[in-house]
């Protein structure tokens, strides 16, 4: 009798670091022409190469096989054609319009009647999770199908998600269940090595993948990314040996050269936020223009009309500071406040951590008038800029779209973002945020003034001429408004003070 | 002939591995039915008598046999209709229909697979029908003989018969019961099912139609039976090739269930759960360790066995994530236990992190938010977290609450078994305050 481990040491050569996975699923296929459990189910993280494995098993081994992407099957109908297809030849397929699955069985054993498997056949789903959408009879029938279609078949299913969430309600035939781990960084290193490259030594690969790894290993995990950030950065780290400026032995130059790459890649390729093109692009110009290239976290693709931009930032502020602060924000003459007990308890937990909350038209646009220089009419233009930044998602309505007497809205965008749209050209102005004091100030900020200084403005009721200095180290505001000769300030900011007069 | 005989008894060990391989496999993978059924004697009995009566008297029946998953239904039923079709008499008069809820989903199949299965295709040709009843009133009707005195009986099992409550109206349970109360045609309609509490589910109108007559499959096993049960399994029988191979592995399997450690495995899936499906799925783990080079099941294989069947999928999940995402998980665990399991959003949790950073961080090095937010997502896709229901989707993704699937044990176990793991993340995640 062949013994099943025989093909191990070869399949060992072909998938490296998996010899134990190897060894016990030749184990649970057992001889070909033998009975396997009915279902088995591989599960463990992305590329820990349980596709892989699996499939060179079924190929090496010469076992009828059939391997359908779950991802692809959009329909039963694919499904169920290209199990039918692969198995038993292309000859007399006759699936139905919109075939169940009790087509699918017939159909399976009217086939198999007239070619009885002589070996197991095995059917492997791969992203087995997306099962679970398609009808709800489907996983629990391919998981007991050797009993349904009465042949010498077993199903394997492969997924990134444990068994616990597919089992339905009330239950089904449970599968052999079969864990993947994850490579070791020792593992990922010595795989990743193997791809070296033929005109540098094998060593010098290994030292820039260790590098590499270092910087993402806390990060990701994941063999299949790491490979391609570890193709796309190579000629970067052979750089300054191109050019003759280190040697390979120079490994702490090297190391030099490449890290802060590395960790740029990071904020940028490994966040899908450019293209591995627009990355190597950038990374052959980079010595003309430095840091140019910031993803989609820069924001610097928004093109907002003027009164627009003033909107969204009211929006902002409307939906992050409680609708009681507004008189002390935005109002010239808004009375005496206590200075204790200024916040509520249950506004202390910050609208940072708990998201924005919905405010109606009204506020929205008082806080508008109050933020923006000119004097603005309350036009059709503005209330069309509104909705169109409903439709551009910076803004979402609350409630129904129907709702016309006061309609409500949510800022949808980050401070981040407001914070770059702020600064973008509106050159008077710009945003500065104090850190969790709750509240957004419009600073006057006149270019090249100091900007460390403490002092922030708060622009006093709509329209007024008045600016009132705010000191952020003392956290007040004074009581009687300055004359602008003479403002009340901390020492720290004095200077500042008189450096814009 | 005594000469071949003698060679046929000396196989090489190779051959009678393969050949032990063959035997139990098919017990245990394919469900090849036992010559008797198992602690499930009289409902063999019961349902026996009850379908010859339909198949030799000419008696209506509706019978639904209940049980856990694994407990030996089908095979109840499998067993009691080869008895059934090996008498002479019945085997050249009964009609069997097959039919599976997960199979014919709704009754429209339902109709179409039982008019297959009584080969009626070419009698129904392309006839359009007013009713659901008419339909099979019809095909039943086709049954009956040239003087249409008598019918041939039919036997309907529906398996998961539960699933068919769901059709619409019940139209066919309907009618099948209906068929089986009047005196129409003589069938016997048999259901499998796992629910107890499957007649609440019936219509009213089905359900006085029911006889209300159920066989419950539950066996009254005890550990020393369950014991015994696992030897029979695991034996060979008689007519093995090899003689001395067969008494060689039954003494061995006799010494295995004595084993002190075998005793404690299979006492702790008896208390788990004593279904025949989940013993054979032990054993066949037990048994695919078997080689040439290691002919003999031995305890240390049925201990290993039992290790896998028994792991915890969420924990060897958990060990291959990475250092962001286990720091995400543990300020998790630190917010639900300050709120009582109020689900959050990735601004708190973040914001317990960048916590965590400030504090006592030497080994976790600060990342970009966007960085953190992939882990996020991450950790999502793995559905280790799961965005509470009716949470709106509008809302930013940074704000929308979540929940932990994860238990309290269960992220520090994980945390104990996670390779490396920095010790200021460790105590983190076991300090009280986050």
């Amino acid at each position: 009798m062949p013994d099943q481990l025989e093909h191990l040491p070869r399949l060992t050569h072909l998938l490296p670091c998996r010899e134990a996975q190897i060894k016990t699923l030749l184990l649970l296929l057992g001889e070909p022409e033998h009975y396997s459990y009915p279902s088995i189910f591989i599960y463990g993280h992305r590329a820990s190469g349980k596709s892989h494995v699996t499939l060179t098993l079924l190929k090496e081994l010469k076992m009828p096989h059939v391997v359908v992407n779950c991802v692809e099957c959009v329909s039963l109908g694919l499904l169920f054609e290209h199990v039918l297809l692969s198995l038993f030849g292309s000859s007399h397929t006759s699936l139905p319009r919109g075939p169940s699955l009790s087509d699918f069985v017939r159909l399976y054993r009217q086939l198999c009647s007239e070619d009885p498997a002589k070996q197991t056949r095995y059917i492997v789903l791969d992203h087995a999770e997306l099962l679970r959408d398609m009808s709800a009879n489907l996983l629990p029938g391919f998981l007991r199908l050797q009993e349904l279609v009465e042949d010498n078949v077993t199903v394997i299913f492969l997924s990134e998600i444990v068994w616990d969430k597919f089992r339905p309600n009330t239950g089904c035939f449970e599968p052999l269940l079969l864990h993947f781990p994850d490579y070791s960084k020792v593992e990922l290193q010595q795989i990743l090595a193997q791809d070296s490259c033929p005109s540098y030594s094998p060593e010098l690969y290994s030292s820039y993948i260790s590098i590499l790894l270092g910087v993402f290993y806390s990060v990701c995990r994941d063999l299949r990314e790491l490979r391609h950030l570890a193709a796309l950065n190579f000629p970067k780290f052979c750089e300054p040996l191109e050019k003759g400026e280190a040697k390979e032995s120079d490994a702490h130059k090297l190391w030099r050269n490449i890290e802060p790459h590395l960790k740029k890649a990071m904020q940028t390729v490994y966040l899908r936020e450019v293209s591995s093109v627009q990355w190597e692009e950038q990374q052959q110009k980079e010595e003309k223009e430095v840091g140019e290239l910031r993803g989609l976290s820069a924001y610097t693709h928004v093109e907002l009309p003027y009164y627009s931009k003033f909107l969204l930032i009211a929006a902002y502020l409307a939906s992050y500071n409680p609708a009681r602060t507004d008189r002390r924000f935005f109002l010239k003459n808004h009375g005496r406040i206590k200075k204790t007990n200024f916040l509520k308890k249950h506004e202390k937990t910050s609208n940072h951590l708990l998201g924005p909350k919905p405010f109606p038209l009204d506020r929205l646009l008082a806080i508008f008038y109050s933020v923006v220089d000119s004097r603005v009419a309350p036009t059709a233009s503005i209330f069309s800029q509104i909705s169109s930044l409903v439709t551009l998602q910076l803004l979402t309505q609350v409630g129904h779209d129907d709702q016309l007497d006061s309609p409500k809205y949510k800022c949808a965008v980050s401070l981040g973002f407001v914070r770059a749209i702020a600064s973008d050209d509106l050159h008077q102005h710009a945003l500065r945020w104090t850190a969790d004091h709750r509240t957004l100030h419009l600073r006057h900020h006149p270019v090249g003034s100091h900007p460390t200084s403490c002092c922030l403005w708060v622009r006093c009721g709509p329209r007024a001429a008045v600016w009132e200095p705010v000191c952020v180290q003392r956290r007040g505001i004074p009581r009687q408004p300055p004359a602008l000769d003479q403002p009340q300030l901390c020492v720290d900011c004095a200077p500042a003070w008189h450096w814009l007069r | 002939m005594s000469k071949r005989k003698v060679k046929d008894q000396q196989l090489t060990v190779g051959q009678c591995v393969c050949q032990v391989h063959r035997i139990l496999r098919e017990r245990f993978c394919f469900q090849k039915l036992p010559s008797a059924p198992v602690g499930l004697e009289s409902q063999h009995k019961h349902l026996l008598e009850l379908l010859k009566r339909t198949a030799i008297h000419g008696e209506s029946n509706s019978v639904l046999i209940v049980g856990p998953r694994g407990a030996g239904k089908t095979m109840l039923l499998k067993s009691v209709l080869n008895e059934l079709l090996d008498v002479k008499e019945v085997k050249s008069n009964i009609l069997l229909v097959q039919l599976n809820g997960l199979l014919q989903t709704d009754d429209r199949i339902a109709l179409k697979e039982i008019t297959r299965q009584l080969n009626l295709e070419n009698v129904v040709g392309d006839k359009v029908f007013g009713s659901f009843a008419e339909n099979l009133a019809f095909l039943l009707e086709a049954l009956k003989k040239g003087d249409r005195s008598s019918s041939r009986p039919v036997l309907f099992t529906l398996d998961e018969f539960d699933l068919f409550t769901h059709h619409k109206n019940q139209t066919l349970l309907y009618n099948l019961f209906d068929i089986s109360q009047s005196a129409q045609t003589p069938v016997a309609v048999v259901g499998l099912t796992c629910r107890v509490d499957v007649l609440e589910l019936l219509e009213k109108r089905v359900k006085s139609r029911f006889s209300h007559r159920q066989i419950q499959a539950l066996s009254p096993m005890d550990f020393p039976q369950y014991v015994e049960l696992v030897q029979q399994q695991l034996s060979l029988p008689q007519e093995f090739p090899d003689g001395r191979f067969a008494h060689e592995w039954n003494n061995s399997v006799k010494a295995l269930c004595e084993d002190k450690s075998v005793e404690d495995v299979l006492r702790k899936h008896f208390n788990l759960s004593k279904d025949f499906r989940s013993l054979h799925m032990l054993l066949f783990l037990a048994l695919s360790c078997v080689t040439p080079s290691n002919p003999t099941i031995k305890p240390s294989l049925l201990l290993e066995a039992s290790r896998l069947c028994t792991m915890d999928c969420k924990a060897n999940m958990l060990h291959g994530l990475s250092i962001l995402e286990l720091c995400l998980i543990i300020a998790m665990k630190h917010l639900n236990d300050h709120y009582q399991d109020e689900p959050f959003n990735f601004e708190m949790v973040y914001n317990e992190f960048k916590k965590f950073l400030q504090r006592k961080s030497h080994s976790v090095h600060s990342f970009e938010k966007p960085v953190v937010i992939k882990a996020f997502e991450h950790l999502q896709q793995l559905e280790l977290i799961r965005p509470v229901d009716g949470s709106a989707s509008r809302t930013q993704k940074e704000y929308q609450l979540m929940k932990l699937l994860l238990d309290h044990t269960q992220v520090m176990e994980a945390l104990q078994r996670y390779p490396q793991c920095p010790t200021d993340v460790k105590q983190w995640a076991t300090s009280a305050f986050g």
